[in-house]
């Protein structure tokens, strides 16, 4: 399996993100706000409860028809655009 | 919270153009949408075509000043004939210009039974813009590199003296042009000496996102109710025309250092700018609330009530709650006022509710 840890940055700043049923994202330390779809907020949620890069992609495989390995790849990416947005704040 | 009785509070700062409002209307606003608030609002404007001046529903009298150039004696003597008109319990300066007179006046406006909420002279003098670098030491905040100049021929050859462009070119009180060249900065420097005098302050640029903090000093080195907002949209001024309420500890931290520094007393204003790196660095301390004060109301921190019960001598509320994400966007409206109306501002220097500023 592969334990690859969120990057610290992000699981700083993760627990504090506020995520509103629409998909609205907001950071109440630095204001900054963006917007994901349904499957992005499915994956902030898991992010936020802790899990690690292996254990979302496996609770993502239990929801979404798709190889472990192409719904990691697609995690990675959008943790790297989510960490974008997060450092944008910073 | 302790119940207010019911004060006359008189509010400066009645003008509000919408590039750089003033705070005075946002102020009263606070006070009269506030439950606990059952006083008078007296509206103190320079010029009979400051808007907060007619608008009835937050100031129930208006009355002109003269300019602060008029010195303070003529200042004092129209506060004692307003005074004796509609008796004044607090007094609420809001404009960076007129903060050195009240804060002279200030014995004297308490002997009248008119309570204020100031720093001293030397806490105000701390705060200058030429001198910020060292508050900001004892802040433990970084500050971009600030200089008084009073000479335009400094542009010639600043870049070879480690002021390169651009640069931030200030007046003492008020404005700020981001300039990229020389004839640019000559040009702004022109324009502040012009209407703030000098000296011109030039200050490094620093690339960011705006961030500010609005509280209240109690005297004794306590920071009262602090409000923190990121700025969302600017006008051509640069002052923000939307934001929202954020709750940063580590911004917070500072201002409770800067105001254990000096044993800030009154409102105040922090600006900050967070850089690439992430780091704040302090662009100013304005002593007074900011014009956006209405969104302490908003995250249920009513400073200016706040302000009341300190210039009366009662415990000030604890303020446990705070609302992040609270979205302010600002709005320019037009105020129809029958033209007689305006009459008795320009020719008595006065409104009064007796005159209904909605009768056509």
């Amino acid at each position: 399996m592969n334990a690859t840890k969120i990057p610290p940055l992000l699981s700083d700043t993760l627990p504090r993100l506020a995520i509103s049923e629409s998909g609205f994202v907001f950071d109440p330390v630095t204001g900054h706000s963006f917007s994901v779809n349904e499957t992005g907020m499915a994956v902030i949620r898991l992010l936020q409860q802790g899990l690690s890069l292996s254990e979302a992609t496996a609770e993502l495989h239990k929801d979404y028809l798709e190889k472990s390995e192409v719904i990691e790849r697609d995690l990675l990416e959008f943790i790297g655009l989510l960490r974008e947005q997060v450092d944008a704040g910073i | 919270m302790n119940n207010i009785r019911q004060p006359c509070v008189a509010i400066t700062g009645m003008n509000a153009k919408p590039e750089n409002p003033g705070p005075g209307v946002a102020v009263a606003r606070c006070l009269k949408e506030s439950a606990e608030f059952c006083g008078q609002i007296i509206g103190l404007g320079y010029d009979a075509l400051d808007p907060g001046l007619y608008m009835e529903q937050f100031v129930d009298e208006g009355y002109l000043l003269p300019y602060p150039s008029a010195g303070e004696d003529a200042l004092l003597r129209r506060l004692e004939e307003i005074h004796k008109i509609s008796p004044i319990d607090i007094m609420i300066p809001c404009l960076d210009a007129e903060l050195p007179s009240f804060i002279r006046l200030a014995h004297k406006l308490n002997s009248l039974g008119i309570k204020t909420v100031l720093p001293d002279a030397e806490q105000f003098r701390l705060r200058n813009k030429d001198l910020l670098r060292e508050l900001a030491e004892h802040a433990g905040i970084e500050c971009p590199g600030i200089k008084s100049i009073s000479n335009i021929g400094f542009f010639n050859d600043c870049d070879k003296r480690g002021w390169e462009f651009p640069l931030v070119v200030k007046g003492i009180f008020y404005d700020a042009y981001v300039v990229h060249h020389k004839d640019e900065a000559s040009s702004a420097f022109r324009k502040i000496a012009e209407q703030w005098g000098y000296p011109v302050l030039v200050q490094k640029f620093v690339k960011g996102e705006e961030y500010n903090l609005t509280a209240i000093g109690d005297g004794n080195g306590q920071l009262v109710a602090p409000v923190m907002m990121k700025k969302m949209a600017l006008t051509d001024k640069g002052k923000a025309w939307a934001g929202v309420s954020i709750y940063d500890q580590e911004l917070l931290n500072a201002a409770i250092r800067l105001v254990a520094a000096i044993k800030w007393r009154g409102p105040l204003e922090m600006e900050v700018i967070k850089d690439g790196t992430g780091q704040y660095q302090l662009l100013e301390i304005n002593p007074r609330f900011p014009a956006w004060i209405y969104l302490s109301h908003g995250v249920l921190r009513n400073l200016p009530l706040a302000l009341l019960h300190i210039a009366m001598n009662e415990s000030v509320p604890t303020f446990s709650d705070y609302r992040t994400g609270m979205l302010f966007i600002r709005y320019a409206e037009e105020l129809v006022v029958p033209i007689s109306v305006f009459e008795d501002v320009v020719m008595q220097g006065s409104r009064s509710n007796s005159k209904e500023v909605s009768e056509l």
